[in-house]
């Protein structure tokens, strides 16, 4: 099984040009995203999209991970039903609890079995972005085989904390901690939150530098152009 | 699968394709294709035969077809198309 | 007959004449012979200065049938050719060939007078898409356009095979004597190089300026012993016209992303080293290549010799950065550049001629170590095609492209592997610019390809763990992607002529149906 340790790219799952650009970067993964990055509007659009994508693009040199959305959005369960039976790599889990991933956990079951794919073969990535979600994290990263890791989305905990994000990240630094050690405990990929400004390459660095001393096995980024920094940190 | 109203799917971003769907009171499919001249000439004949192929793989027999196409590939036609009609009906 | 680069060309072409038919890249060189120059001598106390473009038309006497010249260093800013051909289409004159260094969409008034006859021939090394070249397509210009390369055309203005009646060399600066520089006044940009060889080799050459200023014009690009005569108009071009194009590092991270391969790939091959010559051009991709060469360079304390080509203020950095001692300049591509050619002696002016022509004795392509070059279209004998879009339109013309491509130890293409919907690597390429013998390495975001005549370099990227591919697998990449194109239709009739740098035709634009 090929790892998303270092690093995963995201790209938004209603794109055309970046769902084509994505594997030419060299991350570890990708992550064609059907949550944050695509309007309620174009959730069924973004969703065909991607569907076609994966049958269309030679995407084997990488984990391909699809971003669903939660089940509570009423997106989630369509999501799966469609994409699973393509075959990603892994589903990411938006807003993770142990109960969704449950809920979530049984569907796969039922598509894989379906479509005579091995039972427990596409697997989960939790996104520890709740505040709820970061007391139970290690319970979440342990409720279920199929989870290979998790990824910290320090932007979405924002909106839990009202907090301000800064480029230095002393506001998320128990976050980190805490993920970090949930997922070593349990020797698991803890991928880090995304570097947002994606022209500022010394801050990226910086950032990098910190999560790698942290423990964290990779970070996420949202720009092709970060994945060769993120790959001179970690290893 | 009937064609019950207008709807569309996609945009005008690069490599997109803008699929806009209507009722065909005339019946049968009526195709119009927009792309650049360079893309028409070489890949006009490709893109009507995936549209074609969706409309056809989706049991749609009566439809109207507006796409506008700004350097799409076959997948997000596929998908566009999928989408504009699924919204249609 | 077919040409070195199997292209089916006639052997008489109506309207440009007998055809030499390309025989490889190096097929022409030995002894030549400049051709030579009919001047009227200037007597102590004549005066050079005219009142109007009209009395210079009057003056040099423009007949039917001649020649007139420009060059292209004010870019799609230049008003010079426009207000020439005016005063020339008003006089009533027809017949009338333009040999322009470079046509921009500002040269849109080309197409009336195309139509009407007045101009039936152009001969041209650089066109941007743009009106010009659309009606050059569609077949308005009753002559083929003749296609050239930035060295090709002073060598056939050296040679006689370009004779120019009337140089119109647009002068940002000059004195009412005749001296000319391109590097203080409103419209400054610059070098002069394009115009160098139409000064030296042209009957008649006038120098308009919109910036007279008192005797000397110092530092001076053109002398006053090879110019007639002076004449003043309000303005010869747009300043912000002059800087056109892309001259930055590009943002997109497809983009960055072939600049780093193709840094590496330079890199592997061993020619980052001290006394290191570099050429780029100045896209976003090109720059980006230079962006990332310049970290090597740092990184290994590398001191190149020069840089060359158009030059961009982010060339001048790396002069003044120590990474380039010198810099020989064709053309300023922005004002930083235009400032850093006048105030720093390191930075050299070079003369098309000195540039890229092929049969002088020796031209500063010939001391190129790497250059960078863009492509259209390139196919699987690694022949580039800058000319014609793959429906047939006519997009562009070499420029430097086969010069540098034939000088340089690594000639290097760097570009996307499909562009919208358009695979890049084609069987064929639809127009022949740049033969593929001159071509080493392809470098696109899905691999790089080496041309099969370079083994040496394909075992040191591949040693170097680089993602080489050969040119068919790329092609077979891009065509998983964008489908198989069907293939453009051409009637016969013939709009341009390609010619390499050595003359020879290296292929035709036919009109496409």
């Amino acid at each position: 099984m090929r790892q998303y340790r270092k690093s995963i790219l995201f790209v938004s799952g209603n794109s055309p040009k970046m769902l084509q650009d994505a594997p030419v970067f060299g991350s570890d993964g990708i992550v064609l995203d059907l949550e944050e990055a695509v309007a309620p509007e174009e959730k069924d659009s973004a969703r065909l999209l991607v569907k076609e994508a994966l049958r269309f693009f030679d995407y084997s040199d990488m984990d391909v991970i699809v971003r669903i959305n939660s089940l509570s959005s009423g997106f989630g369960e369509k999501d799966i039903e469609l994409i699973a039976r393509e075959r990603p790599f892994a589903l990411m889990v938006p807003k993770a609890s142990a109960e969704q991933i449950a809920q979530i956990e049984n569907k796969l079951d039922q598509v894989e079995k379906e479509e005579g794919i091995p039972a427990g073969s596409i697997k989960l990535i939790p996104v520890i972005e709740t505040a709820y979600a970061l007391q139970y994290v290690h319970q979440i990263v342990t409720s279920s085989p199929r989870i290979t890791g998790a990824f910290l989305n320090a932007e979405g905990l924002t909106a839990d904390f009202g907090m301000q994000r800064t480029k230095e990240g002393e506001e998320i630094l128990y976050a980190r901690s805490r993920v970090v050690v949930a997922c070593r405990a349990e020797k698991l990929n803890a991928i880090d939150t995304p570097f947002m400004d994606s022209d500022d390459y010394e801050g990226l660095e910086k950032d990098c530098y910190k999560a790698r001393n942290m423990g964290f096995t990779g970070k996420a980024a949202i720009d092709g152009r970060q994945i060769d920094t993120i790959h001179r940190f970690f290893s | 699968m009937v064609i019950s109203k207008a709807a569309q799917a996609g945009s005008s971003e690069t490599s997109d394709i803008l699929i806009m769907v209507s009722p065909n009171p005339d019946g049968g499919i009526k195709l119009e294709l927009d792309s650049k001249k360079v893309i028409l000439k070489q890949f006009g004949k490709q893109i009507e035969k995936v549209i074609r192929e969706k409309i056809a793989e989706m049991g749609v027999k009566d439809i109207m077809v507006i796409a506008k196409d700004n350097g799409a590939l076959d997948y997000t036609i596929r998908a566009r198309v999928q989408a504009a009609i699924e919204r249609a009906i | 007959m077919k040409n070195a680069v199997g292209r089916e060309i006639p052997e008489y072409i109506e309207g440009y004449g007998k055809v030499r038919p390309f025989m490889g890249a190096f097929a022409n060189y030995g002894v030549r012979e400049r051709a030579s120059v009919r001047l009227r001598s200037v007597k102590p106390g004549e005066q050079k200065l005219l009142a109007s473009i009209d009395e210079v038309v009057d003056k040099v006497n423009l007949k039917d049938g001649m020649t007139v010249s420009f060059h292209h260093h004010l870019r799609n800013g230049d008003y010079v050719l426009n207000l020439v051909m005016a005063a020339i289409a008003k006089r009533g004159l027809k017949d009338i060939h333009v040999a322009a260094t470079g046509i921009f969409p500002i040269h849109e008034p080309l197409v009336e007078y195309m139509k009407k006859g007045i101009v039936t021939g152009i001969s041209v090394n650089y066109i941007s898409p743009g009106p010009v070249a659309k009606a050059i397509t569609q077949g308005y210009l009753k002559n083929p356009a003749r296609f050239m390369s930035h060295g090709g055309r002073p060598r056939a203005i050296e040679s006689g095979d370009l004779h120019i009646d009337v140089a119109f060399i647009a002068a940002p600066e000059a004195d009412a004597y005749g001296n000319i520089n391109g590097v203080n006044g409103p419209a400054a940009c610059g070098t002069l190089s394009y115009a160098i060889a139409d000064s030296i080799y042209a009957d008649k050459v006038v120098a308009v300026t919109d910036n007279l200023s008192p005797y000397p014009a110092c530092p001076i690009d053109i002398t006053q012993d090879f110019v007639d005569y002076v004449v003043v108009v309000d303005s010869i071009g747009d300043p912000n016209g002059i800087v056109s194009g892309t001259t930055k590092v590009t943002k997109d991270p497809v983009g960055l992303r072939i600049a780093k391969i193709a840094a590496q790939a330079i890199d592997a091959a061993g020619y980052i080293k001290n006394e290191m010559s570099f050429q780029t051009g100045a896209g976003g991709t090109s720059l980006a290549v230079a962006a990332e060469v310049r970290k090597i360079m740092k990184e290994k304390g590398v001191v190149g010799s020069f840089a060359a080509g158009g030059v961009t203020g982010y060339i001048v950095d790396m002069l003044n950065d120590g990474l380039f001692r010198n810099i020989f300049d064709v053309q300023c591509f922005d004002l930083k550049a235009v400032a850093s050619y006048r105030d720093n002696p390191r930075h050299q002016a070079m003369s098309g001629s000195l540039y890229g022509n092929p049969h002088d004795k020796g031209a500063i392509v010939n001391n190129l170590d790497v250059m960078i070059l863009g492509a259209t279209e390139i196919d699987l004998d690694f022949n580039v095609n800058v000319v014609t879009g793959s429906d047939g339109t006519i997009m562009g013309a070499s420029g430097g492209h086969n010069d540098t491509a034939a000088g340089a130890k690594l000639a290097m293409v760097v570009t996307n592997l499909t562009k919208g919907r358009l695979p890049v690597v084609k069987e064929k390429v639809t127009t022949v610019t740049t033969p593929g013998e001159t071509i080493d390495v392809l470098v696109t975001e899905r691999g790089i390809a080496v041309n099969p005549r370079r083994q040496d370099i394909q075992e040191k990227l591949v040693a170097a763990g680089l993602p080489v591919k050969s040119i068919e697998e790329l092609k077979e990449t891009a065509e998983k992607m964008t489908g198989k194109p069907e293939p453009i239709e051409f009637t016969d009739k013939i709009v341009a002529v390609v010619e390499y740098r050595d003359g020879t035709v290296i292929d035709v634009v036919r009109q496409p149906k």
